[in-house]
């Protein structure tokens, strides 16, 4: 279980709070307008922001002493998911190790989650030869090889056309299906919040308690009412 | 962000140069006991300043028609000349000399001609021939830098002039000046820095009490009067003046100069009439100026590499051994800082005056301290190359890490999430990520460094024994000798090893980067 302990995160001018607890596996969008916070709500948990007070906690333990990368968290950044002077095969490999050479394990998971994700037989390329929806799939691909418990998107395919863009979030259910992980996912689109069970509404600097995605669609407070239009 | 770990590796790194720096400084005053400047010493600090301020007043004030003739014209050749003009900056200073006699010494072409003109003869000594050295070593880069302020001017503002019709005049008044007024003074400065610490040319053009810079005096009082004590109050008086004029430099805008990228499609507005006439004058004058010394070097010293003593192969295997080490050290060092300094690791500020230390300091003194700290230990001679290598990186440093520090915040900022994301640290993320990233600049700053220590004639006239010169020692005393070809022979190879020890960095640098 994710926890959000009375968590205050101050970022210059700008501050967050958020007090409420997700379970493993969930699948939660988070929504809400720009410069809310939804952002900074990721880059807590994942550990680039330090909580000014509160703790986040992982199945108990709380991650605050913990850094980013030995966090039980996948991240899907806006831009930047892969390093562009790596192939797609090597950008992979980081999830699993950082030595040089590859053991023939290795070679056939990384083969076997690209094929997954529908990337079969691009190992070799550089993500300069990808499209932004492949670009989506090798980082999802990734985050399907660390199998870690839990996967933060922060709008990594916000730059896709609405199509692609759903094709991507039914992925995101698959991957994390297939891993258990819980999911936080940021959209500016209801129309993605909707393939998600559960929304949290971060607005003014609050990220509300996540709730029933369509019950909230359905009924939406005031300020969410809003933000739809 | 979490700021990060605290940077260990940055901050021994830092230690080492302050040890290295003001350590050394402190070694050589304490083993000196008092000092009082004598008037001798006012003189040197006197022609210090005010060669250094007439040459980079000189400098800038000819680039200026020079890049603007460059930045407004179109010609074959063009971008070979630009490229040239980075040249100097490379060239050991010894070369520059060498070729410098060539052409404006006693017999050399300007005072043939004179003769055969019946005037007087001009000499290359003294005041005006510092003068002239500098010129011709910085001239070059200061046309670079004001070229790039040229081609930073937006497009937009050079089509609003036209469309309001603006002569000549009035561009220069609203387009050229502005930028001239916010560019001129950092490269004036860059340049006045420079030539405050000026040994080699001093050296060899100046010397007596009407043309000895600190940095000479400096020299003198370790080499002819073992007077620790005034050249430590001299060092700390040199010291006190670089760190006036970094401190300076620290509050204008530093244009870079020896960037790439001055290709660029034409539209300075180019004038015909006078102003073309004009143009074409300044570009000749500036390439005649540049490029005779370097022929002469070229045309005197190629029948010499035929008979070149036996002592300049040695010494070149000598200066590239020192070259390579002080090349590793010094990237290895600007690395290890620009990165902590990226990442805005606690501490940074003491780290950026760290880099920056060197610049203040005096070569003679920094070897003189190093040769103080370790002399019990050893003998001088063998000392020689270990204390000339270590000054040489010492004193590249500063640059190379001008040219890492954008690279490495760039770095940082469209990778630093997604690396601390995956847990990328410590020899991993320098394997996978920065060594890739930065393989360019680094290259590019590994030649800089190898050819400055290449070429730099510092230290080592201090220490160096007959046996163990490096080659521009030996190329300074065949000149020295009156062996004018086999000292011209030795400066064409001592010029060739440097410059391929550039381009091998660089090139080797953009292929990393490019694979």
């Amino acid at each position: 279980m994710l926890e959000l302990e009375g968590l205050v995160v101050v970022q210059g001018d700008f501050r967050l709070s958020a007090s409420w607890s997700a379970a493993a596996g969930d699948r939660i969008a988070v929504i809400g307008p720009s410069g809310g916070g939804k952002s900074t709500l990721l880059m807590a948990i994942a550990g680039f922001l330090a909580a000014q007070a509160g703790r986040i906690l992982w199945q108990g333990q709380d991650l605050g002493p913990v850094p980013p990368g030995k966090r039980p968290v996948s991240v899907l950044f806006q831009e930047q998911n892969l390093f562009p002077h790596l192939t797609v095969e090597r950008n992979l490999a980081l999830g699993l190790t950082t030595r040089a050479g590859l053991s023939e394990d290795e070679r056939d998971r990384i083969a076997r989650v690209l094929t997954r994700v529908g990337l079969e037989g691009m190992g070799p390329r550089r993500p300069a030869e990808l499209s932004g929806g492949q670009i989506g799939r090798a980082a999802l691909a990734r985050a399907l090889l660390r199998a870690r418990p839990v996967l933060l998107l922060d709008e990594p395919f916000a730059a896709l056309g609405p199509a692609l863009r759903a094709e991507m979030v039914a992925l995101v259910n698959e991957v994390a299906d297939e891993t258990g992980a819980l999911v936080l996912m940021v959209t500016h689109d209801p129309v993605d919040a909707r393939a998600m069970a559960r929304t949290v509404f971060v607005e003014g600097g609050t990220a509300w308690p996540p709730q029933d995605t369509q019950n909230l669609f359905a009924d939406p407070p005031p300020a969410l009412r809003a933000y739809l239009g | 962000m979490a700021r990060g770990p605290f940077p260990l590796g940055a901050a021994a790194t830092a230690a080492g140069l302050a040890l290295l720096t003001l350590g050394t400084l402190a070694v050589v005053a304490v083993r000196a006991g008092g000092f009082t400047p004598a008037a001798a010493d006012w003189s040197a600090v006197r022609f210090t300043v005010l060669q250094a301020a007439v040459s980079a007043g000189l400098s800038v004030g000819l680039a200026i028609p020079v890049a603007r003739a460059l930045a407004r014209r179109r010609f074959a050749g063009r971008g070979a000349l630009i490229v040239l003009m980075g040249a100097p900056f490379l060239l050991p200073v010894v070369v520059a000399i060498i070729g410098l006699l060539a052409i404006f010494g006693r017999a050399g072409l300007v005072n043939q001609a004179l003769t055969a003109a019946g005037l007087p003869p001009v000499s290359i000594f003294g005041f005006h021939g510092v003068i002239l050295a500098h010129l011709f070593l910085n001239l070059p880069l200061a046309v670079r830098m004001l070229l790039q302020g040229w081609a930073a001017i937006p497009a937009e503002r050079f089509r609003l002039a036209a469309s309001l019709d603006f002569d000549p005049a009035a561009t220069f008044r609203h387009l050229e000046r502005p930028m001239l007024r916010a560019v001129a003074p950092g490269a004036a400065v860059v340049i006045f820095l420079v030539c405050l610490t000026s040994f080699a040319v001093v050296l060899t053009l100046g010397g007596g009490p009407a043309a000895t810079n600190v940095e000479l005096a400096i020299y003198q009082a370790l080499r002819f009067e073992f007077d620790l004590g005034r050249a430590a109050g001299l060092a700390a008086v040199q010291f006190m003046l670089c760190a006036a004029a970094v401190a300076l430099a620290g509050r204008l805008a530093i244009p870079t100069g020896f960037g790439a990228g001055l290709e660029r499609v034409a539209r300075v507005p180019a004038p015909g009439g006078w102003r073309r006439t004009g143009d074409a004058g300044a570009i000749g004058l500036a390439a005649a100026f540049l490029f005779a010394p370097l022929l002469a070097v070229l045309w005197r010293g190629a029948p010499g590499l035929l008979a070149l003593p036996a002592s300049v192969w040695s010494a070149l295997a000598r200066s590239l051994v020192v070259a390579v080490g002080a090349t590793a050290l010094s990237v290895t060092a600007a690395l290890v800082l620009a990165l902590a300094v990226a990442r805005e690791a606690p501490g940074r500020r003491l780290f950026e005056v760290a880099a920056m230390l060197p610049m203040a300091a005096s070569g003679l003194v920094l070897g003189t301290g190093l040769f103080l700290m370790v002399h019990p230990f050893a003998r001088v001679e063998d000392l020689a190359l270990s204390v000339t290598l270590v000054v040489n990186a010492v004193m590249s440093l500063p640059f190379v890490y001008r040219l890492l520090l954008p690279q490495a915040r760039a770095l940082q900022a469209d990778y630093g999430q997604l690396a601390a994301a995956l847990d990328l640290t410590g020899t991993a993320r320098l394997r996978w990520l920065v060594l890739p990233r930065l393989a360019a600049p680094l290259g590019f700053g590994a030649g800089l460094a190898a050819a400055m220590s290449m070429g730099d004639l510092g230290v080592v006239a201090l220490f160096a024994g007959e046996s163990g010169a490096t080659l521009p020692l030996v190329v300074s005393r065949l000149a020295a000798a009156y062996r004018t070809e086999a000292a011209a022979g030795a400066a064409l190879v001592l010029t060739l090893a440097g410059f391929a020890l550039f381009a091998l960095c660089d090139r080797g640098g953009r292929w990393l980067a490019g694979t």
